[in-house]
């Protein structure tokens, strides 16, 4: 207050010959720091590696797969022989990827959404919402093949057994009721994160103005937060799904190594289901040079179809996010 | 820091004193003490207002509500509330009325109680876990905490400080605060003429009319936020609750929500919580100045702003703190 106004500056002086203005002005990186430098260049270097890794796979599986693949092997089903033009193809193996991955998913996503939403929206009471989070985060870290070692005690059990074959009392244990099970739970820490993500991303405020016109809680989550976490949702189950058809350890546990399908009763769908089968991460370990089958050239090709699955998963993430993109966000 | 920011809004008089050159600069520092600050200039013969003649402080800006309130009818009755969040008081008892008919202003610097206050009104502050309220609130003479809180909510319904329409259609917006809880029930047809009220009643449907299936969040922050005003118009509530609904809006479309909210005022009981003094100043017909959680003053806006009855008011308005 009451402090004198500063007067603007009289005019500038002439300005003489402007110097030599470089025609766009850049932050560079030459003058930062010399250990700052050295990591940007192990970023840039790393980056390049993996992505040099990443194509060499997908060229190489490329360049195999389409030497060897013909389109009747996915309609042969692998039969015994002596020579690799004989065995047939691996349809039952393919059959086998899509029937495990739907089971999987079937279950992992509504349980994962599920648990989700109970540990953002709710979360009461504090303690066991935490258990609840340690567990989904142990589930995670635990090698698949430990879990199809735990699969093998439960549906190996008497009261499970009209989930797979039984002979004399003995439960087989082994069908794709037990492996998706057990693989569901390998999707389940994916989907849960994926969906907690999706859910905390959207601001408490969008949830008042929810609560603030009368709508419950639930009201809310099925018509305001699951619509608006659709696309992490989408992710989750996607990521969980490339788990699924990804994984060797459960299907050579508790699918049983064969390479066809072995019916148990007569009822179709579920003689198939409650019996033993193969998926196409089993055939390729089968197949591969120091398997069973030894037909490497086989494997190569269902090994492309496995990959094909999986970057057409990922692209299916894409698309999922990008039509997300169009309906727009909130300011922040 | 508004009151800086908009000063030319002081320069425009109303009635017969305006354009008068040696009326006073309208703002001053008031030091923090002291009764009768050294800068004080006597303020110019505001008659129009028919307040405070002898006014201190000098708010000269239009008045959006020319006209005073034609009737005004209590709708709630905030008696003796306290809010704390676990062991800090937010509201210490505070009493005021709310009127239909007026708009009410809730003014105060950051962290006074205002948004508590106001959340409390439609028991938002429930969903903070360690709020807890004492006194008594009342809506049309039934104590709220008789009311179901999604029935409450309904008849007191919110408008918030962000824009936030759902992540849908312009039309569903709406469609959804009509339908019950968590249904898809009641066809688009059947809900159609309340769509288009509510959208009337906030002022947007003329601008939307041919887009109302378009992403209600791909709308204009201003006209986004009256979109979130008629979701709350379309529960035909009581009393509207806004929440600084301008405070991230440019000038012009807080004049377009101003005037929405004035001509608001016959229908719903308004309370409007807001940091901005002349827009406290040009809607209000009431205000309530809050500071650390109590009830400074509460009087009539041309009173609060010309002639506060209090110190620590005539400091807040005259901006010497905020």
């Amino acid at each position: 207050m009451g402090a004198p106004v500063a007067t603007p500056p009289e005019s500038r002086p002439p300005t003489v010959a402007p110097p030599k203005q470089p025609t766009e002005a850049v932050e560079g990186s030459a003058t930062w720091q010399l250990s700052d430098r050295i990591g940007l260049a192990i970023c840039w270097a790393l980056g390049l590696l993996f992505c040099a890794i990443a194509v060499a796979i997908v060229v190489y599986l490329l360049i195999q797969g389409l030497t060897y693949l013909k389109p009747s092997m996915l309609v042969t089903p692998a039969t015994a022989g002596f020579s690799q033009s004989q065995t047939g193809g691996f349809s039952d193996a393919l059959i086998g990827t899509l029937i495990v991955g739907t089971m999987g998913i079937a279950i992992a996503l509504p349980v994962g959404v599920g648990i989700a939403i109970w540990l953002v929206e709710y979360g009461r009471p504090a303690g066991l919402a935490r258990i609840t989070e340690l567990t989904i985060e142990a589930i995670a870290g635990i090698p698949s093949i430990v879990l199809a070692l735990f699969g093998t005690v439960i549906f190996s059990s008497t009261a499970l057994g009209f989930l797979s074959r039984t002979t004399e009392g003995i439960v087989f244990g082994r069908s794709f009721f037990a492996a998706a099970t057990m693989l569901s739970l390998v999707a389940l820490p994916l989907v849960v994160a994926s969906t907690r993500e999706g859910l905390n991303a959207i601001p408490q405020h969008v949830r008042e103005a929810s609560y603030a016109v009368g709508k419950t809680r639930i009201a809310t989550v099925r018509r305001i937060l699951l619509p608006t976490a659709r696309p992490q949702v989408a992710t989750g189950a996607m990521l969980g799904l490339g788990r699924i058809i990804g994984d060797t350890a459960i299907i050579v546990v508790l699918l049983g190594a064969t390479q066809n399908f072995a019916p148990v009763g007569s009822t179709f769908p579920l003689n198939y289901l409650r019996g033993a089968g193969t998926t196409l991460t089993n055939f390729v370990y089968e197949a591969s040079p120091t398997g069973n089958l030894n037909q490497p050239q086989k494997a190569y090709a269902a090994a492309f179809v496995l990959l094909l699955m999986v970057l057409a998963l990922n692209a299916a993430v894409d698309v999922v996010h990008r039509r997300a993109r169009k309906v727009g966000t909130w300011s922040s | 820091m508004e009151f800086i920011a908009s000063v030319p809004e002081f320069d425009r008089q109303v009635g017969g004193v305006s354009a008068d050159v040696s009326s006073p600069p309208p703002i001053r520092r008031l030091p923090l003490e002291g009764p009768t600050p050294a800068t004080q200039v006597a303020p110019p013969a505001t008659s129009t207002t028919g307040h405070g003649a002898t006014a201190s402080g000098g708010f000269t800006a239009a008045k959006r509500s020319i006209a005073a309130p034609q009737f005004s009818i209590r709708r709630m009755e905030i008696d003796d509330v306290s809010v704390s969040y676990a062991t800090r008081e937010a509201v210490k008892s505070v009493s005021i009325p709310v009127r239909q008919g007026e708009v009410l202003s809730l003014i105060g610097p950051s962290g006074c109680g205002k948004t508590t206050l106001l959340r409390s009104l439609n028991r938002l502050t429930e969903l903070t876990r360690t709020a807890t309220l004492s006194g008594r609130i009342l809506l049309d003479d039934v104590d709220i905490r008789l009311i179901e809180p999604t029935l409450l909510r309904r008849r007191v319904t919110m408008v918030f400080q962000q824009p936030n329409p759902f992540p849908m259609s312009v039309f569903d917006n709406i469609a959804y605060v009509l339908r019950e809880q968590g249904s898809r029930r009641q066809r688009k047809k059947a809900l159609e003429p309340k769509v288009h009220s509510a959208l009337e009643r906030a002022g947007l449907f003329e601008e939307v009319k041919d887009n109302l299936d378009h992403p209600a969040l791909r709308l204009s922050g201003g006209q986004q936020q009256r979109l979130c005003i008629a979701r709350a118009l379309a529960a035909e509530p009581e009393v509207l609750l806004l929440d600084e609904p301008c405070s991230a809006l440019d000038p012009q479309s807080t004049q377009v929500i101003e005037d929405l909210i004035v001509k608001l005022r016959d229908d719903v009981a308004v309370v409007i919580v807001t940091h901005n003094l002349q827009q406290a100043y040009r809607i209000a017909d009431h205000v309530a100045f809050m500071y650390l959680g109590e009830l400074v003053e509460y009087s009539s806006a041309t009173a609060l702003f010309n002639s506060p009855r209090e110190q620590r008011t005539r400091e807040y308005v005259s901006g010497a703190f905020g």
